[in-house]
């Protein structure tokens, strides 16, 4: 199966774009996803943060399970407001 | 009205949404760049968001705030890019019969809007830059 990657902010500037695609084993959970894409993008990993996970566009727990075509944004702490 | 945009926001537009023959209270709130932050120098703050996740966020606050206090409408409006020294980010308008829902209501959506929102702000300041939230006691590599 293949899904659809977007990423914002640190990710974005860490990964050097803001989308990818990424074929993946059926099953594959939102943690199996980050793994494989640590191997594709070495500086991707921040430590010390907290990271939310969202699959088309609700906030998901990291092990929820993959289908063909989702959209999977990994969230850093966000910062919005002022 | 749920909205992030790129254009300057215009306050006068969320109270005309917010305004309501049965209202009696209308609250804004508007937050802005300010010219510092722990210490730094801050030149502007730029906003970024997963756009059309972060407006349903932003409706699902307005829809939390009106579960919990009678208010008439809500607006939030989240402006996305460089923000400068004095300019706003966030606005917020509540209408609600009574004052205090008012106020109660944009206290929580603002609270809510730091917390879940997927809206990420890269502090520029005299000597480089950070994106806030991510710093672990340092100050991060410049690319």
């Amino acid at each position: 199966m293949k899904v659809r990657v977007k990423f914002f902010a640190i990710l974005r500037e860490r990964a050097g774009c803001g989308a990818v695609e990424k074929e993946l084993a059926d099953g594959s959970t939102v943690a199996d996803l980050w793994r494989e894409l640590q191997k594709d993008y070495a500086k991707l990993d921040v430590p010390g943060i907290r990271m939310l996970y969202a699959v088309n566009q609700n906030y998901v727990g990291v092990d929820q399970t993959l289908k063909d075509q989702d959209e999977v944004v990994f969230i850093p702490p966000v910062s919005g407001g002022c | 009205m749920f909205q992030v945009t790129n254009q300057a926001i215009d306050l006068q537009t969320l109270v005309d949404y917010v305004t309501d023959p049965e209202a009696g209270a209308i609250a804004t709130f508007i937050g802005t760049t300010r010219n510092n932050n722990e210490g730094r120098k801050v030149i502007a703050l730029e906003y970024e968001a997963y756009g059309e996740m972060a407006e349903k966020e932003l409706a699902r606050i307005g829809a939390d705030a009106a579960k919990n206090w009678p208010i008439c409408r809500m607006a939030i409006l989240h402006r996305l890019g460089a923000v400068e020294i004095g300019e706003a980010s966030v606005m917020i308008a509540v209408s609600s019969a009574h004052r205090d829902a008012a106020f109660a209501a944009s206290r929580f959506a603002i609270e809510e809007i730091k917390k879940t929102v997927p809206i990420w702000k890269k502090e520029v300041f005299e000597g480089g830059e950070v994106w806030i939230g991510t710093q672990t006691g340092q100050r991060l590599p410049d690319r």
